[in-house]
């Protein structure tokens, strides 16, 4: 099909192209910094950066190994507690619920991804800080005796930590996971009817089509709670500590940055936090690279078998 | 329409240009946090006396703003540790630390049903920040406090996850009076600690010493004051358990005075005399000898003169302890040498 180009048509489309690829442009600098900042301690320590455990800016010996252990594990322990809820969610509102209490119940979902990071920090250092310490100190001797439940009940910890990051995951794990189920063709749940599944045999063949989907979305949950600063810091102790205890106060990498930074002097204290910095902006860049891939590609297998049962009745 | 736009702009300029025509002397600092709240009353009331000066001042901390007054981008620097010799030299021109007021850094605590004033020594702190004493039953800490009747609670230590001159104050001071923090974990802004929880801030550590059973941790004397935290006496070098005031403090830098260093970089922690509380130190400002912009430098030597006098009877109502008359001499005579024109 022909298109006629005015001169106002081409003005736009490099207009509109050059804010895209500033966007682009805007990324590659931040890591082209990041680099930059970073290369005495890359120079220093090489990969021993990530292998070593102690962090002491006084004597100059810098290991990220607790940092990114803490980010990984508050993580995907905030994940493996908010994405069954989040699915929960997702499919009450997408398949079960009625009309009208659908919008109100998607806006109060919707309403925890506004609330600040901070103010979920200070929720979790005068409510839920307090809770999980009642809950350690009540635990049972014999499951105190386990590594993932040992040390003393302190209240600030990894547990308070992967909670609050749980919380704050669920909004946008389920509002993605909620348009992917949407997206879903009705055909599939007909046909699933049609050959005489119950309301939950549908439901499960609908989550079976959008799996790919649903995956990006739990992904796309992971690469924020990878990046939660304020609200993290003030509920996990800030100790660097490589331990699977879960009452044990850690460290992650946003954490650090936030609390090192301002008063950092030394230029290789700056530059190893730099490195930090580096590292969580390319793991958070990949997690999400991948969900949005997922995503996308759950939404083109959508639309994919009607167009090629399409262009074979056009051939035939 | 046009004529709406018009007039708006025209507002707006006036605005803009009758406030910039007010402000004869805009001159910006950072740094320190632990002399915040008495900077900023001072140069509220600097403001007030000289209405076209406006001093602007961001508690970034002491690191940032060491920072920031090399590469020049604020006119003063503000910092609760002196600047080492290598941060002195990269430095593009001579930089002046001028003492301006004296703080105290306690140790607070939070063990139910303990109502008494726990008593502490340096090698007791030490130990406990070591990670040594685990409980707050155990024989060291009885020892002191003969008259108390301690749980057998674990103890929680609670320090500064962020760089901080006031984590400076307390390990300097832990460095003096104990052998083995020094040697294995040193003095500076962001230790490696060997054991406890870090909060962000001075607010950061009160509010978990309050929330958590059994907390130890350290704070300003005004956080203490103001949040109504227990705080004890520490035992100072003559062997007397001290508390923080600002009598005490000043006690501290009074035999300083005689061995002041000309650079003014000294600490006091641990300081001899009877009534000396041995946490105390100095808050210093940065400023260049010979810096470019002479008519902000002629107002920051103003405001020094005022700070260091009449100024420093606002110190004692926010928790601070007034500089003694022999170090406010000798500063007047350093400040002579800051080039005003």
């Amino acid at each position: 099909m022909p298109q006629t180009r005015t001169s106002g048509d081409l003005g736009f489309r490099i207009g509109t192209g050059l804010f895209g690829f500033v966007v682009i442009a805007i990324v590659g600098m931040i890591a082209f910094e990041l680099t930059r900042q970073s290369l005495p301690t890359i120079q220093k320590f090489g990969l021993n950066f990530w292998r070593t455990q102690t962090w002491d800016p006084i004597a100059g010996q810098f290991g990220a190994l607790p940092f990114i252990w803490g980010t990984l594990y508050s993580s995907i322990l905030a994940l493996a507690i908010a994405a069954p809820i989040a699915l929960g969610i997702a499919v009450f509102i997408a398949e079960l619920c009625p009309a009208r209490i659908q919008r109100p119940l998607v806006f109060l979902t919707e309403l925890l991804a506004a609330i600040p990071s901070i103010v979920y920090g200070l929720w979790g250092v005068f409510v839920l800080v307090p809770a999980v310490r009642a809950l350690e100190t009540s635990m049972p001797e014999v499951l105190r005796r386990l590594p993932i439940f040992s040390g003393p009940a302190r209240g600030v910890g990894m547990l308070s930590a992967a909670l609050i990051l749980a919380i704050m995951v669920v909004p946008f794990t389920s509002s993605v996971a909620r348009e992917v189920l949407k997206s879903v063709p009705n055909t599939q749940r007909e046909g699933a009817y049609a050959l005489g599944a119950t309301r939950l045999e549908a439901i499960r063949a609908a989550l079976f089509y959008a799996r790919t989907g649903i995956l990006g979305a739990v992904m796309l949950g992971f690469g924020r709670a990878l990046g939660e600063t304020m609200a993290v810091t003030m509920v996990i102790g800030n100790d660097p500590n490589v331990t699977a205890s879960l009452f044990a106060p850690q460290y992650t990498m946003a954490a650090v940055l936030a609390n090192e930074f301002s008063e950092a002097a030394d230029p290789l204290h700056l530059s190893a936090l730099v490195e930090i910095g580096l590292v969580l902006f390319t793991i958070t860049l990949i997690v999400n690279l991948l969900s949005r891939l997922l995503i996308w590609s759950m939404a083109r297998s959508a639309r994919g078998p009607a167009v090629a049962t399409a262009t074979q009745a056009a051939a035939a | 329409m046009k004529s709406k736009l018009l007039v708006t702009t025209g507002c707006v300029v006036a605005l803009v240009a009758g406030t910039a025509a007010q402000q004869r002397a805009l001159i910006n600092g950072a740094g320190a946090t632990f002399p915040n709240p008495i900077y900023s009353k001072w140069f509220d009331e600097y403001h007030k006396m000289h209405p076209d000066v406006a001093i602007n001042y961001q508690s970034v901390g002491s690191g940032a703003g060491i920072r920031q007054i090399t590469s020049q981008t604020v006119f003063f620097g503000a910092t609760d540790g002196p600047m080492t010799s290598e941060q002195l030299l990269a430095a593009p021109g001579k930089i002046f630390h001028f003492p301006t007021v004296l703080g105290a850094v306690v140790p607070v605590y939070n063990i139910p049903n303990v109502r008494a004033e726990l008593k502490f020594s340096g090698p007791l702190l030490a130990d406990i920040f070591l990670g040594k004493v685990t409980k707050w039953n155990d024989p060291a800490i009885a020892k002191l406090n003969a008259g108390a009747t301690l749980p057998a609670t674990d103890i929680t230590v609670v320090h500064r996850s962020d760089g901080s001159g006031t984590t400076y104050i307390w390990v300097d001071y832990l460095a003096k009076v104990s052998p083995e923090w020094k040697n294995k974990v040193g003095v500076g802004q962001s230790p490696n600690w060997p054991a406890g929880i870090g909060g962000k801030g001075n607010e950061g550590v009160s509010g978990l010493v309050t929330q958590t059973p059994g907390a130890i941790g350290y704070v300003e004397l005004i956080y203490a004051l103001q949040n109504k935290i227990s705080y004890g006496p520490v035992q100072n070098m003559a062997g007397e358990f001290v508390k923080a005031t600002v009598e005490s403090v000043t006690a501290a830098a009074a035999e300083a005075v005689a061995k002041m260093p000309p650079d003014f970089r000294v600490s006091i922690t641990n300081a001899p005399g009877k009534s000396a509380y041995p946490i105390s130190s100095f808050t210093w400002l940065l400023l260049y000898e010979n810096p470019k912009d002479k008519a902000q430098s002629k107002v920051m030597v103003d405001f020094m003169k005022w700070a260091l006098g009449d100024g420093q009877k606002l110190a004692a109502g926010l928790g601070y302890a007034p500089l003694p008359d022999g170090v406010v001499k000798l500063e007047l005579a350093q400040l002579a040498k800051v080039k005003v024109s």
